[in-house]
This record gives C-alpha cells, sequence and structure tokens, in this order.
C-alpha cells in the first residue's frame, strides 16, 4: 500500500508562503487512482512528493507517508535511490526533457536495469529489447540504436515507459504521460500501459487534466482544487461527482453528441478550498 | 502611512493606471532583485563613484591637472598630493579625477556608436535570413576573426591618433559581438507567434524589427555591453599607453601608465596609481554586468 | 467568403522538402464557422498558415474576403481577415503592455480615437480596464487568450483565423473562451475557421468541418451528421472513438 496522509507542501516566497498542497491524504493498493485537476491543482507537486522530488525551497510534511510499510519521509537519500525506479517510478509528461539527449535510448534503458536489477551488461541488452517489445515498438532493434531527438512523440512516451518499467516498479506515478501525445497514439500508448499494470499487478497514481481519460482509465478518481482534495469517486461513477467543483469541471466539457449552445461557466467558490477534506 | 510605502505600493501595483506606471513598476522589480545581488550592488556603487567623480572632477581636485612644477617632480603621496607627483610635477591626483572624464567620454561614445550598430546589425541579419545574413555575418568573422588591440592599432595608425580615432577604432572592433547576440536573439524570436501576429496586422518589416525585435534583443545586449566595458576601457588604456589615444598632455590613465613605466622602480605609484584606476573601474563595469545578468537574462531564472 | 482549392503547402527545410498539404479543397460561406480536424503533423496548421498569407510555398487556389493572401499583404486583407493563436504565452509581446498590444493595429492603420477603441475592446472581451496597463506576465492564461482575441477583433475584420484557441487551457478557462468566441461571432456576424485536434471542440464551436490526415482532407461532414450518423472515413471514427477516452480491451 502506498499511504498519504495530511500531505503538505508549501513554497516560501518573497510575497509570504504559498500552500501548494494542503491536507491531501489518500491510499493505493495494486490499482489505478487517477488525481484529476486543472493546472496549479498541486496534483503534480503530489506526485513529485512521493518520489521525493520536490524543488528547493518546497517544504513537504505530512503525518505519513508510506510505501509497504517504509516512511517515505524519514527515508535517508541512500534509501530514496534504492526506492526510486524499483519500488516507485514516475513517467514524466513530456519524453523529450526526461530522457538524456546525447545517449541513444537503448543504452539509458539498460543502464535502469543494470543499477536496479543488478542484471550484467549481456542481459540488460537483452531485457531492453525485451521492454521495447512490450510496449508495442515495432522495430526494437532500430529504436535502441536511436536519440531521444529522433523518436516521435508517441514512440518517446513509449520508450519512457518502457525505461520506468524495467525495474520493475511496485508503484508507478503516471503524471500526464499522454498529454503530448495525438489523441489516437494515446489510446495506443494506454492500451500498452494498462496490459503492462495488470500484468505486473502494479499500483498507479495517474495525474491528468483530462476528465474523460482518467475516468475511463482509472478505478478510483480523487479531484484537486486549490492544493486539496475536493473528492474521491469510483471512475465509473464521476459522472455522478457531487462536488460543485467537479460537477463544474465535467460541465464544462464540450461534447460531440448533445449540442450546447453556451457551455456552463464554473463560478469558483473559494470556499473550496477552504473546506475540510471532503474526501468520502 | 509613509510617503515611501505609499509608492512602493503604487510601483508594485497589479492594476497600474498608465503607461508610466507600468514602465516604472517593471523598472522597480528589477531594481529589487539587483539589490539583492550585493555583486552587482558594488560593481554599481564603484561605476556610480566614477560618474560622480568625473562630474565633480574641478571640485574634487585642489590643482589643475596640467600644471606643471618640475621642483615638485616625482613626489611620493603625502597630504599635498595625495598619489604624488609625476615626472613633470603635476599632481597625480588631479590627473587621476580628471581622467574620469576621458575614460567616461571614451566608454559612452563607443557604447553609443557600438551597441547601435551592432543591434541593427544582428537583428535585421537574423531577421530576413538568407543571403543578407551570410554577408553581413561573414563581414563580422571577419573582424571578429581579428584581436581587437591589434584592429585599433591598425585604424589608428591609419587614421591618426587622437582621442576621436581612438574611439572610432574601438567602436569599429566592439560591433560584432553585439550583431552575434541581436542575430540570436533575433533567430530565437522570429517565427514565433507574436511576430507572425504583427506582421498580419499589417505591420511593415521596419515596424516589426524596431518595435517587436529591438526589445527583445536588448537585456541580452545591455548585459554585454556592461561585460564589455570593462574590455572598451583596457583597449582605450591601451592605446594610449601606446601613445595612440588621448594625447599629451591630456590624463588619460593609460598614457599615465606608459609615462610612469620608466620609474617604476622607484617611484612606483606614478604607474601603479593609474593601474589601479583602470582596474577598479573595469571591475566595477564587470560587476555591475553581472548584476545586471541576474536581473535581466530570462534563463538565468 | 473562402474558397480555396487544390491548395499544396510545401515546406523547405535545407535539402528537403516535406509536403504538408497535398491539394484540399474546401469552401467557407459568409457567417459560417467551418473546422479543421486532425492530429499533428495533418497539415491542419498549414492550411491556416496559407489562409493568413504566413506561408511562404503553396500552390493552388486561395480566395479568403474577396482577396488572394500573399506575403506582402494588403492594408485591406489584414482589415479583413485576422487571426488567434494557440499558445497565449507566445502570441503576446513579452514587453508590451497590453494597451501598447491593443494599440499597435489601430496606429499601424492610421486609425483615430486609439484610447477609446482599446477601452472598448477590452469590455468587450469580458476584462475591465485595470487590465490595460499590465504586462503578459501578468495575466493568466485566459486572459492573455482574450487579450489575444481583442487584438484580433480591434480592426474588425470578417474572418477569423483560430489556431488551437483553447488546447493551452484549462477546461473551465476552455469553456469561457469559447462561450466568448461564440457570443462575438453572433455578435458581429463572422465567419470562422478554427483549427483543433479536439474533435469536442470542433464540434462544439462549428456548423462543418473537415477531417485532415496524412495531408489530405479525408472527410468532410456537418455537425449534425457527426451526430446522427456514421462517419465513413476509419480515422473520422478513430478519432470520434479516440474523444470517448480509453476503451479497456474486452479480452
Amino acid at each position: 500500500m502506498l499511504i498519504v496522509e495530511n500531505l503538505r507542501i508549501q513554497f516560501p516566497t518573497a510575497a509570504g508562503v504559498v500552500e501548494a498542497v494542503q491536507d491531501v491524504s489518500f491510499s493505493v493498493g495494486r490499482e489505478k487512482l487517477g488525481i484529476v485537476g486543472e493546472s496549479g491543482s498541486g496534483k503534480t507537486m503530489t506526485g513529485r512528493a512521493l518520489m521525493r522530488l520536490v524543488p528547493a525551497p518546497g517544504l513537504v510534511t505530512a503525518r505519513r507517508m508510506s510505501l509497504e510499510g517504509i516512511d517515505l519521509l524519514s527515508a535517508s537519500e541512500r534509501q530514496m535511490r534504492a526506492i526510486r525506479g524499483r519500488r516507485l517510478a514516475m513517467v514524466l509528461q513530456d519524453s523529450r526533457y526526461a530522457l538524456n539527449p546525447v545517449m541513444p535510448v537503448g543504452q539509458q534503458i539498460a543502464e535502469v536495469s543494470q543499477t536496479h536489477t543488478g542484471a550484467n551488461a549481456k542481459q540488460a541488452q537483452h531485457r531492453t529489447l525485451e521492454m521495447l517489445e512490450a510496449v508495442h515498438i515495432r522495430d526494437p532493434e532500430r529504436v535502441q540504436r536511436v536519440y531521444p531527438h529522433e523518436l516521435s512523440g508517441g514512440m518517446g512516451q513509449r520508450v519512457m515507459i518502457a525505461m520506468m518499467l524495467c525495474a520493475e516498479p511496485d508503484y508507478l506515478i503516471l503524471d500526464e504521460p499522454t498529454s503530448a501525445l495525438d489523441a489516437t497514439t494515446r489510446v495506443q500508448v494506454l492500451a500498452v500501459l494498462d496490459e503492462l499494470i495488470s500484468r505486473r499487478g502494479m499500483g498507479v497514481i495517474f495525474i491528468s487534466h483530462d476528465l474523460n481519460l482518467v475516468a475511463s482509465f482509472c478505478d478510483r478518481v480523487s479531484v484537486m482544487f486549490a492544493g486539496r482534495i475536493v473528492e474521491h469517486c469510483v471512475a465509473s461513477e464521476l459522472h455522478l461527482a457531487t462536488h460543485p467543483y467537479s460537477r463544474g469541471l465535467l460541465a464544462a466539457l464540450p461534447r460531440i453528441h448533445d449540442h450546447q449552445s453556451r457551455l456552463p461557466v464554473m463560478v469558483r467558490d473559494p470556499a473550496w478550498g477552504a473546506a475540510s477534506d471532503g474526501a468520502a | 502611512m509613509t510617503p515611501a510605502w505609499n509608492s512602493t505600493r503604487w510601483l508594485l501595483s497589479h492594476t497600474p493606471g498608465s503607461k508610466v506606471q507600468a514602465r516604472l513598476g517593471r523598472i522597480y522589480m528589477g531594481w529589487l532583485t539587483f539589490r539583492s545581488n550585493p555583486i552587482g550592488m558594488t560593481g554599481l556603487v564603484i561605476v556610480a563613484l566614477l560618474v560622480a567623480v568625473a562630474i565633480l572632477a574641478p571640485w574634487l581636485s585642489e590643482h589643475t591637472p596640467f600644471t606643471q612644477s618640475l621642483p615638485d617632480r616625482l613626489r611620493p603621496p603625502s597630504h599635498d598630493h595625495w598619489f604624488g607627483t609625476d615626472e613633470l610635477g603635476r599632481d597625480i591626483f588631479s590627473r587621476i579625477v580628471h581622467g574620469t572624464r576621458i575614460t567616461l567620454l571614451i566608454v559612452c561614445l563607443v557604447v553609443i556608436v557600438a551597441a547601435p550598430l551592432g543591434l541593427v546589425v544582428g537583428s535585421v541579419s537574423g531577421y530576413f535570413g538568407g543571403w543578407l545574413d551570410i554577408v553581413a555575418m561573414r563581414i563580422t568573422d571577419i573582424v571578429l576573426a581579428f584581436p581587437r588591440l591589434i584592429l585599433a592599432l591598425a585604424f589608428v595608425a591609419a587614421l591618426g591618433p587622437g582621442l576621436e580615432n581612438a574611439v572610432i577604432a574601438i567602436a569599429v572592433t566592439a560591433w560584432p559581438p553585439y550583431a552575434r547576440i541581436a542575430r540570436a536573439e533575433t533567430m530565437t524570436i522570429r517565427h514565433s507567434d507574436f511576430i507572425n501576429a504583427a506582421r498580419l496586422q499589417g505591420a511593415t518589416h521596419f515596424r516589426v524589427i524596431t518595435c517587436h525585435v529591438f526589445p527583445m534583443c536588448a537585456s541580452s545586449l545591455i548585459i554585454r555591453v556592461s561585460l564589455d566595458m570593462a574590455g572598451i576601457i583596457l583597449t582605450a588604456a591601451g592605446l594610449g599607453f601606446l601613445g595612440l589615444g588621448a594625447q599629451p598632455p591630456a590624463p588619460e590613465w593609460g598614457a599615465m601608465v606608459s609615462s610612469g613605466r620608466q620609474f617604476m622602480l622607484d617611484q612606483w605609484w606614478v604607474a601603479a596609481i593609474p593601474g589601479l584606476a583602470i582596474l577598479i573601474v573595469s571591475l566595477g563595469f564587470n560587476l555591475l554586468g553581472d548584476g545586471l545578468r541576474d536581473v535581466l537574462d530570462p534563463r538565468s531564472h | 467568403m473562402i474558397t480555396v482549392e487544390e491548395l499544396r503547402v510545401d515546406f523547405r527545410r535545407g535539402e528537403d522538402i516535406l509536403n504538408a498539404v497535398a491539394g484540399i479543397t474546401f469552401h467557407v460561406t459568409a457567417g459560417e464557422s467551418y473546422g479543421l480536424v486532425g492530429e499533428s503533423g495533418s497539415g491542419k496548421s498549414s492550411v491556416l498558415l496559407a489562409l493568413s498569407g504566413l506561408a511562404k510555398e503553396w500552390s493552388g487556389t486561395i480566395q479568403i474576403a474577396g482577396e488572394t493572401p500573399t506575403e506582402r499583404r494588403s492594408m485591406d486583407f489584414c482589415r479583413s481577415v485576422q487571426m488567434v493563436f494557440q499558445d497565449p504565452f507566445g502570441s503576446l509581446h513579452p514587453k508590451h503592455t497590453v494597451d501598447s498590444i491593443l494599440s499597435e493595429p489601430l496606429s499601424i492603420h492610421g486609425l483615430g480615437d486609439i484610447s477609446d477603441r482599446v477601452s472598448a475592446a477590452l469590455t468587450e472581451i469580458g476584462l475591465d480596464q485595470s487590465f490595460r496597463f499590465r504586462y503578459p506576465h501578468q495575466l493568466s492564461g485566459g486572459q492573455r487568450q482574450r487579450i489575444a482575441i481583442a487584438r484580433a477583433l480591434i480592426l474588425a475584420p470578417k474572418v477569423i483565423l483560430l489556431d488551437e484557441p483553447t488546447s493551452a487551457l484549462d477546461v473551465s478557462v476552455q469553456a469561457e473562451i469559447l462561450n466568448l468566441l461564440s457570443d462575438i461571432r453572433d455578435r458581429r456576424g463572422l465567419t470562422f475557421v478554427l483549427v483543433s485536434h479536439d474533435l469536442a471542440v470542433v464540434a462544439h464551436m462549428c456548423s462543418r468541418f473537415g477531417v485532415m490526415h496524412l495531408g489530405e482532407l479525408v472527410e468532410e461532414m456537418t455537425v449534425e451528421r457527426l451526430r446522427t450518423g456514421e462517419p465513413e472515413h476509419p480515422f473520422t471514427r478513430q478519432l470520434i472513438a479516440a474523444a470517448r477516452g480509453y476503451e479497456p480491451a474486452t479480452s
């Protein structure tokens, strides 16, 4: 279980302390939890906090933040290095910035499996090809020799996923893993991910702004607003969400199949941000 | 409610009521960043002192920089002559103080000529590209290929020694780096949407370059110019040292070092004091440039 | 209002010539909103660049507001065709205030009453006068996009080209901007060409649209047909399926 209780992230600035995340609690087992919210809602920071990658001067506090009984808050940087990748991995929004531009992608993937599984060079090479195949890359022999800039967005994202999965993490944080992709490519990448997740029985936190996507991909959904989780619900019942913010987000989506002359505009109530966690 | 507090609030307002307030607010924000940088502030203080000394020169110096007094020649620093006297008995303090005017004059003139020249060449060639760019950049390369002092020497040798010619020579050698910077900045923005939007509104190329491209180049150029000032001062001093810059009896620091060098071992102050002046002022401009980079360079944030 | 026939757009990249648009034909009548949907690299944005005259190399026929767009746009063309860009962070000059961004087109075209027109433009796009002297970095993404829309409107054009105007915005802000665009269109009787990768946005804003795939217009249909009938081209069906979200394999 990945358990987070009362997570709080603060950024001291010249103008005062900015509360990026406040009082966020959730737990993830072997399931897919979606975190939805708009930009600035603190969803990405929440993911980073789990990896202990909140940039300075951010200050992370929580009553509890643990992974399979390991306390992530008090773990030393050395322990964290062993945890990151192997037990808990994160796929970032844009693979072009997350991959090393001057190293062939195959080598980067092999490096990961060497560090995390102690494989020798030959085993790592073999595993790289296996992983590239697993993410449905057609010609893994060729692709592993290619540099990141030669990959298309969809391919890059798949390589990134292959790299994260090859350490066989128990938990995977996906931060907008498909928002840089075209709609049709997105569906393919998600299918690959879904297959691997269910085959390996991983726990997943899927961070996205896309309500339809989260509702259709995840098991449970938490809606974040202004650093707080305003509502938890079962993904398939997201359309039944009760919080006015969740309702507003859903209503604001233009729909293909029923016409509205105007889209309902959300009027933000400052009380939502101040309200108690509102969690079900 | 002190007036200072009010004016700060006015400057930092998120809803400025006029163009002037918006611009001043922006400058004030930059100033706040700059003020928190001790290196930049040190540079600013040195440069401000230089300017103040140049303005107040006649009042600061008891002696004139030109009055010779052979009986008093080569006196060591004393109460009468703070920095001693040179080989003609002139007060070195007064000469240093008046020399600030020459130094500032050279720096300002060079910058006034070279920076706009570089800006125009660089942004025009970066904006249009094609053969114009190729020709302009090859010319820039040619000038860049010569060591600056050597090229300046060649120009002065052709034009004849003198302050104006030194300025022209330094300016001619100083613009290519500015052109390079302006071109690089222009290339990164020339296909940006705000340039496209301006062109769709019917803005002429002239308007796009002057109103949209120039402001984007300004920051990098200001940083580079302020870092370059030290180089300009050194080149000017170098020309003066070789007798090709400001002519005697003008109290130019480089020329003063040059004339003092024969007394270096016994009367060290004659060469060392103007040398030190050159050092401090160059350092001041360099530190100022460093501080400005922290404020203006978008990449450093 | 807009006639595009056999439009080909090529881009020169070094020695290579990339064909972005491979001969497409469509017509837009005055007052209509026409959409172009497709994925990145489908050539939809290149069509818009050609329509605005920003693309250098194209062939075929384009008539827009009675003119053929060329690199040297006439002043009349600028007054009748304007564009709103995708990225609200990149389309406003970072060192110009809202006031100078909005007054520039007016002074280019020698129009008077600049101050009054700027403040009227701000009112029209739903921002109050306190925004007038702010810099873009002091605005949110939605506010910037409003300013970009105001800039496009200030010359009172007949046609507005919209290049993914809401794809960089949050869902709730997207709704506000789409509402603003439809209000303005109804009030001023504008003709829109909207390019987007999001079928739902196009279906919401347009009455008719074309689906672009690999430089070709593979299907053209009305929004009513999209809602009632089945699209013919397999790619269109893929797009519709993708818009619904992720559907786990049934196996």
